[in-house]
C-alpha cells in the first residue's frame, strides 16, 4: 500500500553495500519499488543510490506497539510528525499510537485523522490504537468494529493511561474484538490501590515520603485479565510489565496456553526507583520505575520470551509539566530515539541480533497485526529496514532529540549502537544518522 | 556548615550538635533581655508557605527578626501562587528579589529540593508533604536534651500516623544520628511496609503501645487526622484513641522521668488526652519556645553566622 491519498514521487532504487543482515555475513541489498529486489555480493544497479553500509548491521524495520504522539490535542508536547521523525531516527518503521489524545481516539473519525497525519508525515507507518471505552472513561464500549472497519483498520484497542477496571466490561471487550481478530492492550493498574501514588512502593518511597504504587496493583489486574482471557479464549496484551510478580503470572498463563502477550519498556529494563532521589520528575512514569529484582526478572523474561516485545511507551511532556514538583508532574518519558541503544545495552548478550529483531520487529508486528512489517530481509519482502552501527557510542543530549519534548531520563548517558539509516517501503527516512525530512 | 537544610540527614552528628549548641547560646542571650541580635542585618529571609501553618511561619518569622533579618512573608493565599504560578517561576522571582534564604512549607514532598536547584539562596525545609520537617526534629532533640540532659542512649517512642508524618521521618533520621533508640508505634496500616529496612537498622516498630511505654524515656505523639478513617486506616477515632491514644492511665506506665512530646497542633482526645497534654510531663509549651531558638540557630549557621 503506497501512502493512500498522498502522492509521492516514484521510489528511487537504492543499493546498500556491505550490510550484515542480523549481524551475519556482509552482503549487498538492492531495493527497488519498495521491496527488496536482490540480495547478494557484488550487486550493481545503474542509477541506484549507493548506501555504504560497511560494518553496519541490517535489521528489519523496528515496530513500536506503544507510543504517545499527543496529536490531536497536545501539539505543544509532540505532533505525529515530530514523533514520527523521532521514531525513524530510532530505527522504527511502524509505531502504534495510543488513543489518549484530545479528543480521545475512540471513533472511526479520530483514528482516521491520526492515520492521515501519519501518512502526511511519511516517516513511519502510524497505526492508530483505538480506545476500548468511550472517552477512555471506562463505562461504555467504544465502537470497536467501526474503528476496525475504518481506513485505519484498527486491531489493537487500549485505554492506556487508564486501566479497564470493570471486570465485566473487560470481559466483553476481550470477547467482542474476536470478531475481527483484535487484541485488548491493558494498562494493568488497580486504581483503588494507587490513589495518590507517586512512585514504586518500597524503601526509596519510604525515605522520600512519596505515596507508593504497589507492585500488587499491577499484578492483581494481570492475574484477573489472564483469567478472563482464558475464560473467553481471547487475546490479551499486557502493556509495560514492570514487576517480577507480573512476569510470573504471565509465565504461568502462557504455560496454560492462555493467549497472552506482554511488553516491557526500555526504562523498566534499565532504571530503578533510586532515580527518584532528588525528586526530578523526569524519572516519574506510570507504572513507576521498580527495583533491581524487578529489573532482573524483566531482563530474564525478555531473554526467555515470557516478555514478547520491547515497546517504548514514548510519552512526551512539555517543560512545564516536568519542571515542577514531583507530585504535580505528569508521568512519562521519551523513548523512541534511545530504545534500540538501551536494548543493546541490557539485552544484546542474551538476545543477539536475531533476538532483537524478534522482540523489536517481528513479534510486535505480529501482535499488532501489521502484516506489512516485521519481515526478515528477503527477496520480495517489503523494504522496511534499519542500518545500525554496532560499534558507535553516543551521549544522549536532550536538546538534540527530534521529539518536541525534552523529557528523556537518559540525558548525559553514553549508550551503544547508533541508527545510521532507516528505510520505509524502500524510501530512506534516515540517512547518515539524519532524518531525510 | 551545609548549604541548605532539606532533610535531617543533611546533618551529621557534629553539625547537628553545633545547631543545638548554637540554639542554646541564642536562647541564653534572649533570656538576658537581648531580644535582638544584629547578626543578619541587611539579609532577606523569605517565608514561602504553600500550606497554612501559622505556628511554623510565626516561629521562623520571630527567629529571623530576632537576628535582625528582613522578613518577607510570601504565602500561597492571595498571591500569584494561588493564580497558578509555578514553583519555578516563583523561585525566579525570589532570586530576582535577592532572597538570601527561603523557608519553604509545601504540600509536595521534595518541593524544597526542586527550589534549591533553581535559586542561589539558602533553602530551609519547613515541612514538605509527607517527607520531612527537619527543624521540628531539631527542636524536639533540643527539648529532649534540655529536659533529660542527653540524647545518646535515650529510648524514644514515636506514636501515631507514621505513614503520613514528616515529623516522624525527620525525627527517626536525626535521633539515629544523635544516638537515640527509636521505636515507632502505630496500627500496622499507618506504618510504611518495610520501614525498618528503609530507614535504618536500629529502628524498631511495635503495634503495642502499652508494652513500649515502660521502656521509654520519651513518648512523642503524632497528630492523627480523623479523616484517615475514611480511607480505612482505622475504623473510628474512638478505637484509635482506645488502642494508641495516651491517656492518664496509660501515662502511668511510663518511667518517672519520662517526658511526653507533641509537635502540635494536638487533637485532644484523639492521640492525647487533655489532662496528659497539660501535665507536668508534657513539653508541648517548651517545644514552641525552643522552636524559635533552633530556627535562629539554623538561619544563623546557614547564612554564615560563624562557620564558612
Ligand atoms: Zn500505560
Amino acid at each position: 500500500m503506497s501512502a493512500a491519498g498522498v502522492p509521492r514521487k516514484r521510489n528511487h532504487d537504492f543499493l546498500i553495500k556491505g550490510a550484515r543482515p542480523l549481524g551475519r555475513e556482509s552482503t549487498d541489498l538492492l531495493i527497488r519499488d519498495g521491496v527488496i529486489a536482490e540480495i547478494g555480493s557484488g550487486l550493481s544497479s545503474a542509477g541506484a543510490g549507493i548506501v555504504d553500509a560497511d560494518g553496519l548491521v541490517a535489521l528489519p524495520g523496528l515496530v513500536d506497539m506503544h507510543v504517545h504522539l499527543r496529536e490531536p490535542g497536545r501539539e505543544d508536547a509532540e505532533t505525529v510528525e515530530t514523533g514520527s521523525r523521532a521514531a525513524a531516527l530510532g530505527g522504527f518503521t511502524a509505531v502504534c499510537a495510543m488513543p489518549n489524545t484530545s479528543p480521545v481516539a475512540d471513533s472511526a473519525g479520530v483514528v482516521e485523522q491520526v492515520l492521515h497525519l501519519g501518512l502526511q508525515a511519511g516517516l513511519v507507518d502510524v497505526q492508530p490504537i483505538g480506545a476500548v471505552t468511550v472517552g477512555q472513561a471506562g463505562e461504555r464500549l467504544a465502537e470497536l468494529a467501526a474503528m476496525a472497519d475504518s481506513a485505519a483498520r484498527v486491531r489493537v484497542f487500549s485505554d492506556d493511561g487508564y486501566c479497564v477496571a470493570d471486570p465485566r466490561l473487560m470481559r466483553r471487550a476481550l470477547e467482542y474484538v474476536k470478531a475481527f481478530d483484535g487484541v485488548i492492550a491493558q494498562h494493568a493498574e488497580e486504581a483503588r490501590l494507587t490513589a495518590g501514588a507517586q512512585m514504586h512502593e518500597g524503601d526509596v518511597a519510604v525515605r522520600l515520603g512519596l505515596p507508593g504504587w504497589p507492585s500488587v496493583a499491577e499484578e492483581t489486574i494481570i492475574a484477573r485479565d489472564a483469567l478472563l482471557a482464558e475464560h473467553v479464549g481471547s487475546r490479551l496484551h499486557v502493556c509495560h510489565v514492570s514487576t517480577a510478580g507480573g512476569v510470573e503470572i504471565i509465565r504461568q498463563a502462557k504455560a496454560r496456553g492462555v493467549r497472552i502477550t506482554a511488553e516491557a519498556t526500555p526504562h523498566h529494563l534499565l532504571l530503578t526507583d533510586v532515580r527518584a532521589t532528588g525528586y526530578d520528575p523526569v524519572f516519574k512514569v506510570s507504572p513507576p520505575l521498580r527495583t533491581d529484582a524487578d529489573l532482573a526478572a524483566l531482563r530474564a523474561a525478555l531473554a526467555e520470551g515470557v516478555i514478547d516485545i520491547v515497546a517504548t511507551d514514548h510519552a512526551p511532556h512539555t517543560v512545564e509539566d516536568k519542571e515542577c514538583e514531583w507530585a504535580q508532574a505528569r508521568p512519562g518519558m521519551l523513548g523512541l530515539e534511545t530504545a534500540l541503544s538501551i536494548v543493546l545495552e541490557v539485552a544484546f548478550d542474551a538476545l543477539g541480533w536475531d533476538g532483537i529483531a524478534e522482540r523489536m520487529s517481528r513479534a510486535p508486528a505480529r501482535i499488532a497485526g501489521l502484516s506489512d512489517h516485521g519481515h526478515d530481509l528477503a527477496v520480495g519482502a517489503p523494504a522496511h529496514l534499519t542500518l545500525v552501527d554496532p560499534t558507535a557510542r553516543w551521549t544522549v543530549d536532550s536538546t538534540s532529540l527530534a521529539s518536541k519534548s525534552r523529557n528523556t531520563p537518559y540525558a548525559g548517558m553514553t549508550l551503544p549502537g547508533r541508527v545510521v539509516a532507516t528505510f520505509l517501503r524502500g524510501e530512506p527516512t534516515v540517512l547518515d544518522g539524519k532524518a531525510t525530512r | 556548615m551545609i548549604r541548605h537544610l532539606l532533610s535531617a540527614a543533611d546533618l551529621d552528628v557534629d553539625r547537628a550538635t553545633l545547631v543545638l549548641d548554637t540554639a542554646a547560646e541564642l536562647a541564653n542571650l534572649a533570656s538576658q533581655e537581648v531580644k535582638k541580635l544584629p547578626t543578619l542585618r541587611g539579609r532577606t529571609v523569605v517565608n514561602l508557605f504553600y500550606e497554612d501553618s501559622t505556628r511554623t511561619r510565626i516561629s521562623f518569622e520571630a527567629a529571623a527578626k530576632r537576628l535582625s533579618a528582613d522578613v518577607i512573608n510570601f504565602s500561597a493565599r492571595g498571591s500569584s501562587v494561588s493564580k497558578g504560578e509555578s514553583l519555578k517561576d516563583t523561585a525566579l522571582t525570589l532570586q530576582a528579589m535577592g532572597a538570601d534564604a527561603v523557608v519553604i512549607r509545601h504540600p509536595a514532598s521534595g518541593a524544597p529540593h526542586r527550589l534549591a536547584e533553581w535559586i542561589d539562596g539558602r533553602v530551609v525545609n519547613a515541612g514538605d508533604g509527607t517527607h520531612e520537617h527537619p527543624t521540628q526534629a531539631l527542636l524536639d532533640a533540643y527539648t529532649m536534651r534540655e529536659r533529660l540532659g542527653r540524647i545518646a542512649g535515650l529510648r524514644v517512642a514515636i506514636v501515631g500516623d507514621v505513614l503520613h508524618s514528616r515529623v516522624a521521618r525527620s525525627n527517626v533520621s536525626l535521633l539515629a544520628t544523635l544516638g537515640a533508640r527509636v521505636t515507632l508505634v502505630a496500627p500496622p496500616t499507618l506504618l510504611p511496609l518495610g520501614i525498618e529496612r528503609a530507614l535504618g537498622a536500629r529502628l524498631r516498630t511495635s503495634f503495642d503501645l502499652d508494652a513500649v511505654l515502660p521502656e521509654s524515656d520519651v513518648v512523642m505523639l503524632l497528630r492523627v487526622q480523623r479523616e484517615r478513617m475514611n480511607e480505612a486506616f482505622f475504623p473510628s477515632a474512638r478505637e484509635y484513641a482506645r488502642c494508641y491514644g495516651l491517656d492518664t492511665a496509660r501515662m502511668r506506665r511510663l518511667p518517672q522521668h519520662a517526658i511526653v512530646m507533641h509537635p502540635g497542633p494536638m487533637n485532644r482526645g484523639m492521640e492525647i488526652a487533655p489532662d496528659v497534654a497539660d501535665s507536668a510531663r508534657s513539653t508541648v509549651v517548651d517545644q514552641v519556645t525552643n522552636g524559635v531558638s533552633v530556627r535562629m540557630a539554623v538561619l544563623y549557621l546557614l547564612l554564615g553566622g560563624s562557620a564558612k
